[in-house]
């Protein structure tokens, strides 16, 4: 299987990337170089093997725990936003997405 | 008195409880010979705080209330994150970055008593095995400065090789602890899946990503990860709810009757005969310490690779997804509107590995692929943990090489990541399974570098790790030499 540069476009907007046509010829040759490892996966058996999200579910059954719904943090709205870009009156700012 | 930064972690402390040396003497030194240093390994330095936290250090030592490790300086991988210093997982991205909290790990550490003299240089969001994909330039070895540290922990491995500080942390997803550990001489310990808070870790591959303790000796390693580990239940999802341990009380034991398994897929043609060598040197030892050498098979290890390298650019593309100009770090100039912001401030922040791997990520999880590459990846995984448990059956570790090759050139492998990809066939198993695994220094290979030796354990048996890896540090010199000029 190979992918095409549709394929790269495709993928590049999904993960909001702009690429350079330079940068989207290289990454093409790249990621079909790498594909060619992946061939091998395909070719196992994996009937009735259940999926393994936490490794040490190998050994012992792992819930993914949930935490009651309460605030546990103290309130940090200037530190949290001291990296921001752009920030007013404590809003982050975004370019207009509502006309 | 050695001289401070010839000393050990343990050395250190000891020295600072018995008041040979002050917390604020030894922060100066290390502070000093950081500042001097050349190779590239710190991406941030903060003297004030560093000397205010020495300051409150000398200060619990002189009320008696000293921590487990109180005054011993470290460097933190750039990937946790710290009040005190930036971080940037050594992207640009993030560059300027302030985080208004301190890892759990950091945290921990710094209630051991534990003084941060600085940020670490690695690969971008700890993606690549020779830290050439970081933001902020390369890390050299202090073996060979022409030559690669290894990564992802690459300026955590230099920095200890080179004594600018006696440990770090580095963090551990598809072998960046053990690698670059392997390839600067020093020993490095990445635990059980779940042993150490991810919380504050910039996350790359959740399900693989773990922090741990680099340093000279097993022993420092093992009082670092005692302080490092423990449930984190309410920050960390997957932190797993087993005690913290004393890695220091078993440390002693004799090795007399230990089943060391050998599995023959990491001794195959792939492997170096120059580190071959060095690893068979090293099972000689463990076999005059009493141990007995077991054939093992690890069938699906060459299938790790695109199991790996499937299932963590996944994690990455959906991880990653945060980094969009509006909460943090960087934001493009010029854009038309939202989307292309967006676009724009991923492209201008992110490096070429990272783009591959969210690329890949993003391919393989979307609509029609998702079953065929990420789910087959997942029930792969579970059959490579498997092969582990059928192994241990057999024995009680499992020792082999780190990595085919000693450290190679810098720009070597620039231009052809699949070269990256292959070089990390032997940790790949052990980080799918989410077992301990480690690098103990075994020798030296071709140029006079350094080669790693891996001990994996199976799960939560970081003790007998860390008992296997000193009993061979009390046999052998190779984790006391020093590069030159050192």
């Amino acid at each position: 299987m190979s992918l095409t540069s549709q394929d790269i476009a495709r993928i590049a907007n999904l993960a909001r990337l702009e690429l350079q046509p330079e940068e989207s010829e290289r990454m093409l040759t790249q990621i079909n170089g790498f594909f060619g490892i992946v061939e091998a996966m395909q070719a196992v058996d994996t009937t009735g093997i259940e999926p393994m999200a936490h490794p040490v579910a190998a050994i012992q059954d792992i819930t993914l725990r949930l935490r009651p719904d309460v605030a546990s943090e103290p309130n940090q709205r200037d530190l949290n936003q001291q990296s921001a870009p752009a920030v007013e009156r404590g809003l982050f700012l975004v370019p207009k997405v509502i006309e | 008195m050695t001289t401070l930064h010839d000393m050990t972690v343990a050395e250190l402390a000891r020295a600072l409880k018995t008041k040979q040396v002050s917390a604020m003497e030894t922060a100066q030194h290390f502070l000093a010979r950081s500042q001097a240093d050349t190779s590239g390994s710190f991406l941030a330095l903060n003297p004030q705080a560093t000397l205010d936290q020495a300051a409150a250090s000398d200060h619990r030592l002189a009320q008696g209330q000293a921590g487990a490790l109180e005054g011993v300086p470290l460097g933190h991988k750039d990937i946790f994150v710290t009040r005190d210093f930036p971080t940037t997982a050594g992207s640009k991205i993030l560059a300027g970055y302030r985080s208004p909290f301190d890892a759990t790990v950091v945290q921990k550490l710094a209630s051991a008593g534990m003084v941060t003299v600085g940020k670490l240089n690695c690969d971008e969001f700890a993606m690549g095995s020779a830290n050439e994909n970081s933001a902020f330039g390369q890390v050299t070895n202090p073996w060979d400065t022409s030559r690669v540290p290894g990564g992802s922990s690459g300026g955590s491995a230099a920095a200890v090789a080179a004594r600018l500080v006696p440990a770090a942390t580095g963090t551990d997803t598809g072998g960046s602890i053990r690698q670059p550990a392997s390839f600067c001489g020093i020993t490095g310990i990445k635990p059980t899946y779940g042993r150490a808070s991810r919380y504050g870790m910039i996350a790359y591959a959740s399900s693989l990503d773990q922090g741990g303790p680099m340093a000279r000796t097993a022993e420092d390693c093992a009082l670092l990860l005692s302080a490092m580990c423990g449930p984190d239940i309410d920050r960390d999802s997957t932190s797993l709810d087993v005690p913290a341990e004393d890695f220091t009380a078993s440390l002693n034991q004799s090795l007399d009757g230990l089943r060391i398994g050998i599995p023959k897929e990491f001794f195959g043609e792939g492997l170096h005969a120059d580190v071959r060598a060095a690893v068979d040197g090293a099972l000689r030892e463990y076999e005059k310490l009493g141990a007995k050498l077991v054939p093992i098979s690890l069938p699906r290890t060459e299938l790790s690779i695109p199991v790996y390298y499937i299932i963590a650019p996944a994690e990455a593309s959906s991880n990653l997804s945060r980094f969009d100009g509006v909460k943090f770090g960087h934001r493009a100039k010029d854009y038309t509107d939202l989307v292309d912001m967006y676009k724009k401030t991923r492209a201008e922040g992110f490096g070429n590995e990272v783009k591959r791997r969210i690329m890949t990520g993003a391919y393989v999880l979307s609509h029609g692929y998702y079953d065929a590459y990420y789910l087959q990846a997942q029930k792969i995984r579970r059959m490579i943990a498997d092969d582990f448990q059928n192994a241990f059956k057999e024995c009680d570790v499992i020792a082999g090489p780190v990595a085919p090759s000693v450290a190679w050139k810098l720009g070597d492998n620039a231009n052809d990541p699949v070269a990256d990809y292959l070089a990390d066939i032997f940790t790949l198993p052990a980080s799918l399974a989410g077992l301990p695994g480690m690098s103990v220094p075994a020798g030296f290979g071709a140029h006079g570098m350094p080669v790693g030796l891996q001990l994996i354990g199976n799960y939560f048996k970081e003790a007998q790790l860390l008992n296997a890896a000193h009993r061979l540090q009390q046999a052998t010199d190779f984790h006391l030499r020093k590069p030159e000029g050192i």
